[in-house]
């Protein structure tokens, strides 16, 4: 079974951004950049689903800059087989990744195609749905737990009333919540053999993906500030300012 | 508005989303997918604002399953000339409109949180700490999912609008099948739409304490209980208590976090909250730098006490 694994290279989760003064983006120079938490997770199932015999190639693949080929060596380095970097230098709005990806699935044609449930840049949570949509084919988004037998997978998600299982028939989309593992940390042997795996570049263009189109970024703003608050000394005091703003 | 509903009630989430869509403007119709959806279409056609409620029964519509319900609503999208298909930004919308955007060939907006016209909108990205305001392409149509805490919810309406049933002549997939929801049964409020929360962190220490501690306070406030990703990570509670990026987003009048040192993934979670309380041992928590009220301590000793005082 083949397995595709999306990975996005974005700021750091642990990193402040800082909104440009001239409300033209969010700044990025300088600044440290990692896959996208989700698609660690996303590579780490793959990984496992590898090392439990299941899985017999990982496919890794990223649309974006050319220094995307970073992410795509720390995917290499989670045990991917072998990546596919499609290189684009311009902005890629979900749509237009799920497109460049849908592409990718019609050379590749995996099984099983894991995606991060959101990348944390952009929050859009779309792409795993778009992609599984545009191959007609099933989606379990928001993954806790993944169960493969023969040629279907037992999905367990993460839903506002609670966890719900569906079952589903491979080739299918899994995008993946906090949950369902925690990633690895990376030793320096894998990080080393990762540089000589296999990367293929390709285009949207070549994959016949326009880049035009979806949103239009018109302005980019810092969220209104919060009033300064107080503190408090004492559960007493506490009380006494929440009565006095009417909420006890 | 696709209506999201469980149990023959319509989830509280579509008021708010009807809030947004008055103020995009145009007629508002709903529609909910069901087996039998009459009368659930009956308390979308009592909301205040919305011109139609639709129903499209089909035994296949039993679960919202995102590949069932999208072929559905892309065929009414198109049979209708709809200028905006919205949902809301919950795990339901979240599921099912990227699906419905992508086979209308559109770039979707997520978690509307404001609305200048018809076509632009604003949005949060990097967990809230930056808002752009984006311009949607008006054809084929606008998709959307809207910030719950953002809006309000629309009122009742004096007149009910009138509910109708649809059918779509869309081709459902067989292959994804509902196998089960485990669902928290709760007397407390839903933490959605509640307008106390309180909330635990990694500091309870262990399930029996998160119990212990947090639940006679929730039970004093009338409060629902929420957790960070730490508290939901070790198994002190359910999954869908995250507050947080990647849970809820929430906003009520209220919010109490114990425990909670405040990290951006879980503020992101509370910016809307009207008054955060925060109890917390580290003066230097950065919880504190967003808290109305800060209280320094144990929250062993401060919770119980608040609880019993309040
Ligand atoms: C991709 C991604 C998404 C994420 N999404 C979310 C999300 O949606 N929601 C979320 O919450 N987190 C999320 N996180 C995790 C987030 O970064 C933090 O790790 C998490 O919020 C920390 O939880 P905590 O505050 O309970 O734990 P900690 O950070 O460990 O804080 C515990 C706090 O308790 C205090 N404390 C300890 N003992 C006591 C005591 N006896 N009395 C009083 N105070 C005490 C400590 O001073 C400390 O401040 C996400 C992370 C990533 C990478
Ligand atoms: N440009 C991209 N390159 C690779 N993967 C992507 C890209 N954009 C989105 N993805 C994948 O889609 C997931 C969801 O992204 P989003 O829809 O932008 O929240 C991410 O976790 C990635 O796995």
């Amino acid at each position: 079974m083949k397995a595709l694994v999306s990975v996005k290279r974005v700021v750091d989760y642990n990193v402040r951004i800082q909104v440009k003064p001239d409300g033209s983006g969010v700044a990025t120079d300088g600044v440290k950049m990692s896959m996208n938490p989700f698609d660690e997770i996303a590579m780490e199932e793959a990984v496992r689903l590898k090392e439990k015999g299941v899985v017999s190639e990982i496919v890794a693949v990223t649309v974006g800059s050319a220094k995307c080929v970073e992410t795509l060596r720390t995917a290499l380095a989670f045990g991917a087989d072998r990546a596919i970097h499609v290189v684009e230098e311009g902005e890629v709005q979900p749509l237009v990744a799920a497109k460049a990806l849908v592409a990718v699935c019609g050379k590749e044609n995996p099984d099983l195609f894991l995606l991060g449930k959101q990348a944390i840049d952009d929050d859009a949570n779309q792409t795993g749905q778009m992609v599984a949509a545009l191959l007609d084919r099933p989606q379990a988004t928001f993954a806790s737990k993944v169960e493969i037998a023969g040629t279907k997978a037992t999905v367990t998600r993460e839903v506002d009333a609670g966890l719900q299982t569906i079952e589903i028939d491979l080739p299918a989309v899994i995008t993946v919540d906090l949950r369902l593992n925690e990633p690895r940390y990376l030793k320096l042997p894998d990080i080393m053999k990762a540089k000589r795996k296999p990367v293929e570049n390709t285009t949207l263009g070549d994959l016949g993906v326009q880049a035009a189109g979806g949103l239009k970024i018109v302005k980019t703003a810092s969220p209104a500030a919060r009033s300064k608050g107080v503190m408090v000394k004492t559960v007493d005091e506490l009380i006494a300012g929440l009565k006095n703003k009417g909420l006890l | 508005m696709v209506g999201q509903h469980a149990e023959g009630k319509l989830d509280n989430g579509v008021a708010k989303v009807v809030c947004a869509a008055k103020a995009v403007g145009g007629d508002i119709e709903v529609v909910v997918f069901a087996t039998a959806g009459a009368a659930v279409a009956g308390q979308a056609a009592a909301i205040e604002g919305v011109t139609k409620a639709l129903h499209v029964d089909r035994a296949e519509n039993e679960h919202p399953l995102a590949a069932v319900l999208a072929p559905q609503v892309v065929a009414l999208a198109k049979a209708g000339g709809y200028t905006h298909v919205l949902a809301a930004g919950n795990t339901f919308g979240k599921d099912l409109l990227p699906r419905v955007a992508a086979l209308l060939d559109v770039q979707q907006v997520s978690d509307v949180m404001a609305v200048h016209s018809t076509t632009s909108f604003d949005r949060p990205i990097y967990a809230g700490n930056a808002i752009v305001t984006v311009e949607a392409m008006a054809a084929p149509c606008v998709v959307a999912t809207v910030r719950l805490a953002s809006f309000q919810a629309a009122g009742t309406a004096g007149a009910a609008a009138p509910v109708e049933a649809v059918s779509t002549d869309a081709q459902l997939p067989a292959h994804t099948r509902f196998v089960s929801l485990a669902a928290q049964k709760s007397e407390r409020p839903d933490l959605q739409s509640a307008t106390r929360v309180v909330s635990g962190g990694r500091a309870l220490g262990s399930a029996e304490k998160f119990k212990e501690v947090m639940e006679p306070l929730a039970d004093k406030l009338g409060a629902a209980i929420g957790a960070s990703r730490a508290a939901v990570d070790s198994g002190y509670c359910a999954s869908d208590m995250q507050v947080g990026q990647t849970g809820k987003i929430i906003a009520p009048e209220l919010y109490v976090a114990c425990g909670i040192s405040g990290a951006i993934q879980h503020l992101a979670g509370i910016k809307d909250a009207r008054t955060i309380v925060a109890i917390n041992k580290d003066p230097d928590a950065p919880i504190f730098e967003v808290a109305d009220f800060g209280l320094v301590g144990d929250l062993f000793q401060l919770v119980p006490e608040f609880a019993q005082k309040a």
